[in-house]
C-alpha cells in the first residue's frame, strides 16, 4: 500500500499538540518573566527536594503494596476455570469505570475521625483511630485507586504461562515453592514491570489523592505543580521546571525498570 | 511379573468428565527396555504416561516403581523425567540454565552442574549452544535441549510424549536413530508414546498397542507385525487384508470360498476366525482354477512397488508387487501357508481389511462429516 | 485448604475494591442532613430530586457528553487513518512516530495537562484558542489518539497484505478495495479504539482540569464539590453513574455472549 502519506495529518497534529507543548515546558523552565535564559527555576526546584523525596517514597510504597496485594490475586484468577476468569477480571475492572474522584471521596467518608470505620470501632468498644489526613491514608488511597492497573498486566502474563512448563519444572524435581520462585515469577517478569510502571507513574504524580486524603500536610509533586499553574503560588516558570524534573525522573525510573526486562517484552498487558 | 520390572501398573482406571479413558489397565515394564505405547489419538497412551509421571491420579489401581507403590508421590519426587510434546522449555532461561534446572533444584554443586551440562549438550550435539536463547533454536534443537534437560537429572525412566510429532520427516528419522543411540548408551528405560506405527516398530524392544483405553497387544515389533492379536492391531500396524474365515481343523482353514493349508493350530473345529494376509505376501500368478482369481480395479505407483487393488468376488484385496498389472487384467493370487495369519474373532472383526475405499484420508473426512452431523443433531 | 485460603483472600481484596462503592450507593438513599455523612437516618430519594434540579451539574454533564462524542469521533477517524499510514512506514521512522505519539500515554497526566495549558494560554495568540470546551476537545483528541492507534495497529498487522492486492486484482479501485476489504478486517480494532476514547474522555479529570478554564466537565464539577464537602448529592450522582455503567456492561456482555453463541452454532455446521 502506498499510504505513508496518510500519516501526515497525524504527524502535524503530533507536532502541534505533543512536541510544541513539551518544548514550551522546557522553554518556560529555562526562562524568566522577561523571556531571558535563566537556570534560576531549576535551581529553585532544589528547595522542594523534600516534596520530591516524599512523592517518590509514597509512590514506591504504594507500588510495592499493590504488587504484594495484586500478585496473589492475579495468580489465583489465572488458575481458576476459564469461565470464572472472565467474570473475576470483570470484577477487578468494574471499579475503574467509576470516576476515581468519587471513589476516593468515598474513602473520606470511611476514614474520617467521625467516619464509618471509627463509628464501628467505637460501637464495639475499641479506641478511635486517626486515619484521615495522614501519610498512611494517602498511600492507602493510591493503592486503592491503582491496584487494578497492577492486577491486569500480571494476570495477562500469568494466564499465558503454558501448563506444560510448570509440569516440566515439577518433573525435574521442583516442589511447588520452587516452581513458583524459579519459573512462575521469572516468567511473569514482563507483567511485573508493566504493572510497576502503570502504578508508579500515576502514583508519583498524583495531586488529588493527597489533597483529599492527606489534608494539607502531605504535599506531593503534583500538588506543587498544580499550585504553580492554577493555585495561589502562580508561577508557571517554576511549575514548568518542576514538571521537567518530574518527567526526567520518571524516564530514568522507567529506564532502570526496563533493564530488568532483557527481552524488552514489557508490552505484556498494557492494553486491556 | 518378573522381579526386574521397574514400572508396574495394576488395574488402572481413569475417567475424565465421566468418560473412561483407561479401563483396568495392567502393564509391566522391565528395566532398560525401550517400550513404545502405540495407538490412535484418544486411545489413552498419553494418559498412561502421565500416570507414570505423576501428573494424573488414577481413579482406581496402583502404580509401582521398583516394587514400591508410588500412587501418592508427587511428580517432583519421582525418579522419572518427561520429554513433553511441545518440549516445554523455560523461555526465560538460556540453553545452559534449562539443562541445569533439575540439578540446581536438587542443590548439586555448580562445578558438578557445569560438568554434567557440558556432557549432556555434547551427547545431543549442541556443545556450542550453551548461551543461546531457547526461543532462537529450531524445533529439532529445542527437542534436543529437552532431552538433555531430562537426562541431566539422571532419571531411572524417561517418558517421551510424542516427542517427534512436530518435526519434519527427515529430521524425525535422524532423531529416531539419535534417541535409540542415547537409550543404548545410557541404559535408561524409555517409555515412548507415538501414533506412528513405523516409528514404533523401528525403535522399540517392546510395543504396547492400545485402543479405547485398553491394551490390545504387547510384544516385540516382529510379533506385533507377524502375529497380530486381533483385527485392530492387524489394521493399525501396516496394511492388511482381513477376511472372515473358518478353521476347519488344525493347519487347514477356508476363506474366500477356498480351502488353504496354514500353520496355525489349537482352534476348535469349524471355529469362525479372522484371517490376515499382508499385501506384500501375495504373489501374482496366472489366473487358473487352482488359485483365487480376480480383476485388477486400480493400480498406484508407490516408488518401491505398485499397490494393486484386486476385486475377488466383491472383496477388494490389496497386493503390493514390483510387477505392474494393467487395470482390467484377470490375475491369480498365490498365498503361502506361512503367510496366512489366523486370529480369534474380536469386537473389531468386520471393521477393517477391505480396500473398497483405499484412501485413508477420504475415510477420515467421511468420519469427521458423520461426527459433525451427529453433533448437529444434539 | 489451599482453595479455602485463596477464596478468602479473593473475598478480602474484593471487599477492599467495592467497600467505598457500596457505601456511596447506600448513602445516596440516606435521609439525613448534610452534617454527618456517616449516620444512617432512613430511606429517601431527596438527593436524587436535588440532583436533577441542579442546573450547574446538568450543564457539566452536557459538556462532558459533547466533549466525549466529538473527541472520540475525531480521534477515531484521525487515528485510524494515521495507523494505516504508520503501518506502511519503514521500521525506524515507524518506531520514532510511535514513541513520540505514545508520549501522552507514558507521561504523567499532569505533565500533559500543564503542557497543553501552556500551549493554549501562551500559544493562544497564534492559535486563537481560548480555554473552554474547544480546548478541552483538542486536548482529549490528543490523549485519545495513541489508544486508537494501538488498537487498530494489531489488526492491520494481522491482516494479510495480499487481501488488498487481491481486491484490486479482481477489479476494485484502491479506495473501493479499502472499504470493501481492509475496513471490515480492521473494524473490530476501530470499534475498540472508539469505545476506549469515549470512556477515557468521559472519565478524564486531570487534563480537563488544566485545559477547561471556566467551563466545567462532570469530573471537574465533582472535584469542586468534594472540596466544598457538600455531600449526599455526590452519592446520588455516583450511584446513577455506576448504575449506568453496570447496565451498559451487562448489555454488552450479554450481546457478546449471544453473538458468540450464534457464531459457535454456525461454525458447527
Amino acid at each position: 500500500m502506498k499510504s505513508k502519506a496518510l500519516s501526515a495529518p497525524y504527524i502535524v497534529w503530533m507536532c502541534i499538540f505533543i512536541i510544541v507543548p513539551l518544548f514550551l515546558v522546557a522553554y518556560f523552565a529555562f526562562t524568566d518573566k522577561t523571556g531571558a535564559f535563566t537556570l534560576e527555576n531549576i535551581i529553585q526546584v532544589g528547595q522542594y527536594s523534600d516534596v520530591f523525596l516524599r512523592s517518590i517514597w509514597m509512590g514506591a510504597l504504594a507500588t510495592l503494596f499493590s504488587l504484594v496485594l495484586g500478585y496473589p490475586l492475579a495468580y489465583i484468577i489465572s488458575r481458576s476455570s476459564l469461565r470464572h476468569q472472565s467474570v473475576l477480571i470483570m470484577l477487578v475492572m468494574l471499579p475503574m469505570w467509576m470516576n476515581f474522584l468519587l471513589r476516593t471521596y468515598a474513602w473520606m467518608t470511611l476514614l474520617e475521625d467521625n467516619g464509618m470505620i471509627n463509628n464501628f470501632l467505637a460501637a464495639i468498644g475499641l479506641p478511635r483511630l486517626h486515619m484521615i489526613n495522614t501519610a498512611g491514608a494517602v498511600v492507602f488511597g493510591m493503592v486503592y485507586d491503582y491496584l487494578p492497573f497492577m492486577i491486569l498486566p500480571l494476570y495477562t502474563v500469568l494466564m499465558k504461562i503454558d501448563r506444560s512448563v510448570i509440569e516440566a519444572a515439577q518433573d525435574l524435581g521442583a516442589n511447588s515453592r520452587k516452581v513458583f520462585l524459579k519459573v512462575t515469577v521469572p516468567m511473569s517478569m514482563p507483567g511485573i514491570i508493566s504493572g510497576i510502571t502503570m502504578v508508579f507513574v500515576p502514583a508519583v504524580s498524583t495531586f488529588i489523592i493527597s489533597k483529599m486524603l492527606g489534608g494539607g500536610s502531605n504535599l506531593l509533586i503534583g500538588d506543587l505543580i498544580d499550585m504553580q499553574f492554577l493555585g495561589n503560588a502562580y508561577n508557571p516558570y517554576l511549575g514548568s521546571a518542576i514538571s521537567l524534573v518530574l518527567m526526567v525522573l520518571i524516564l530514568i525510573c522507567m529506564g532502570i525498570m526496563n533493564q530488568f526486562d532483557e527481552d524488552g517484552s514489557a508490552e505484556g498487558g498494557m492494553m486491556p | 511379573m518378573g522381579d526386574n520390572s521397574i514400572i508396574r501398573l495394576e488395574n488402572i482406571t481413569v475417567s475424565f468428565d465421566g468418560e473412561q479413558v483407561l479401563k483396568n489397565l495392567n502393564l509391566s515394564i522391565r528395566d532398560g527396555e525401550f517400550v513404545t505405547l502405540l495407538g490412535p489419538s484418544g486411545c489413552g497412551k498419553t494418559t498412561t504416561l502421565r500416570i507414570i509421571g505423576g501428573f494424573v491420579k488414577p481413579d482406581a489401581g496402583d502404580v509401582f516403581f521398583n516394587g514400591k507403590k508410588i500412587n501418592d508421590l508427587p511428580p517432583h519426587k519421582r525418579e522419572v523425567n518427561t520429554i513433553f510434546q511441545k518440549y516445554a522449555l523455560f523461555p526465560h532461561l538460556n540453553v545452559y540454565d534449562n539443562v541445569a534446572f533439575g540439578m540446581r533444584v536438587h542443590k548439586k554443586s555448580e562445578k558438578q552442574v557445569k560438568e554434567t551440562v557440558r556432557e549432556m549438550l555434547a551427547m545431543v550435539n549442541l556443545s556450542g549452544f550453551a548461551n543461546r536463547n531457547v526461543n532462537s533454536l529450531s524445533g529439532g534443537q529445542q527437542q534436543r535441549v529437552a532431552i538433555a534437560r531430562a537426562l541431566a537429572n539422571d532419571p531411572k525412566v524417561l517418558l517421551l510424549d510424542e516427542p517427534l510429532g512436530a518435526l519434519d520427516l527427515k529430521l524425525r528419522k535422524d532423531m529416531q536413530v539419535e534417541l535409540k543411540k542415547i537409550q543404548k548408551a545410557t541404559g535408561i528405560t524409555f517409555i515412548f508414546v507415538t501414533h506412528d506405527q513405523e516409528e514404533a516398530l523401528s525403535m522399540s524392544d517392546t510395543v504396547v498397542v492400545m485402543d479405547s483405553g485398553e491394551i490390545q497387544q504387547i510384544g516385540t515389533p516382529e510379533d506385533i507385525y507377524n502375529e497380530p492379536a486381533n483385527a485392530f492391531v492387524a489394521d493399525f500396524i501396516g496394511e492388511s487384508n482381513i477376511l472372515d474365515g473358518v478353521m476347519l481343523e488344525d493347519y487347514l482353514c477356508s476363506f474366500a470360498g477356498k480351502k488353504f493349508r496354514c500353520v496355525d493350530a489349537g482352534f476348535q473345529k469349524n471355529e469362525n476366525v479372522d484371517v490376515v494376509i499382508r499385501p506384500e505376501d501375495i504373489d501374482v500368478v496366472e489366473a487358473d482354477s487352482t488359485h483365487l482369481t480376480g480383476v485388477v480395479t486400480n493400480v498406484t505407483f508407490k516408488g518401491v512397488h505398485f499397490e494393486i487393488i484386486v476385486d475377488v468376488e466383491d472383496f477388494k484385496w490389496m497386493i503390493q508387487s514390483t510387477d505392474y498389472q494393467p487395470v482390467g487384467a484377470k490375475i491369480g493370487l498365490l498365498i503361502q501357508p506361512e503367510d496366512i495369519h489366523i486370529m480369534k474373532k474380536s469386537v473389531y472383526s468386520g471393521t477393517f481389511g477391505d480396500y473398497s475405499t483405499f484412501s485413508d484420508e477420504m475415510e477420515e473426512d467421511v468420519a469427521k462429516e458423520e461426527e459433525a452431523e451427529r453433533e448437529d443433531e444434539v | 485448604m489451599k482453595k479455602v485460603i485463596s477464596r478468602i483472600y479473593m473475598a478480602i481484596i474484593f471487599v477492599f475494591l467495592y467497600a467505598p462503592i457500596v457505601i456511596l450507593v447506600l448513602f445516596s438513599f440516606n435521609d439525613s442532613d448534610t452534617k454527618s455523612r456517616a449516620v444512617w437516618s432512613g430511606f429517601s430519594l431527596r438527593w436524587y430530586q436535588k440532583l436533577f434540579s441542579n442546573g450547574e451539574l446538568l450543564n457539566a454533564l452536557r459538556n462532558t457528553l459533547i466533549i466525549a462524542v466529538v473527541a472520540a469521533i475525531a480521534a477515531t477517524v484521525l487515528g485510524t487513518v494515521a495507523a494505516i499510514g504508520i503501518n506502511s512506514m519503514k521500521k525506524w521512522p515507524k518506531r520514532f512516530v510511535m514513541s513520540v505519539g505514545n508520549l501522552p500515554m507514558v507521561n504523567p497526566e499532569i505533565v500533559t495537562g500543564i503542557s497543553l495549558l501552556l500551549l493554549f494560554v501562551f500559544g493562544a495568540r497564534l492559535l486563537h484558542v481560548e480555554l473552554g470546551i474547544f480546548s478541552v476537545i483538542l486536548a482529549h483528541i490528543t490523549f485519545c489518539l495513541p489508544y486508537v492507534i494501538l488498537s487498530v495497529m494489531p489488526k492491520l498487522r494481522q491482516m494479510d497484505n495480499s487481501l488488498f492486492e487481491a481486491a484490486q486484482d479482481l477489479g476494485c479501485t484502491p479506495i473501493h478495495s479499502f472499504f470493501k476489504v481492509v475496513f471490515p478486517e480492521i473494524l473490530p480494532g476501530i470499534i475498540t479504539g472508539a469505545v476506549m476514547a469515549f470512556t477515557l474522555s468521559i472519565d478524564d479529570f486531570v487534563i480537563s482540569y488544566f485545559t477547561s478554564g471556566t467551563t466545567q466537565t462532570l469530573p471537574v464539577y465533582i472535584y469542586s464539590m468534594t472540596r466544598k464537602r457538600v455531600s449526599p448529592e455526590i452519592n446520588a450522582l455516583s450511584t446513577l453513574l455506576f448504575g449506568t455503567i453496570l447496565v451498559l456492561l451487562l448489555v454488552i456482555n450479554f450481546s457478546k455472549k449471544r453473538s458468540n453463541d450464534v457464531k459457535e452454532k454456525e461454525e458447527a455446521r
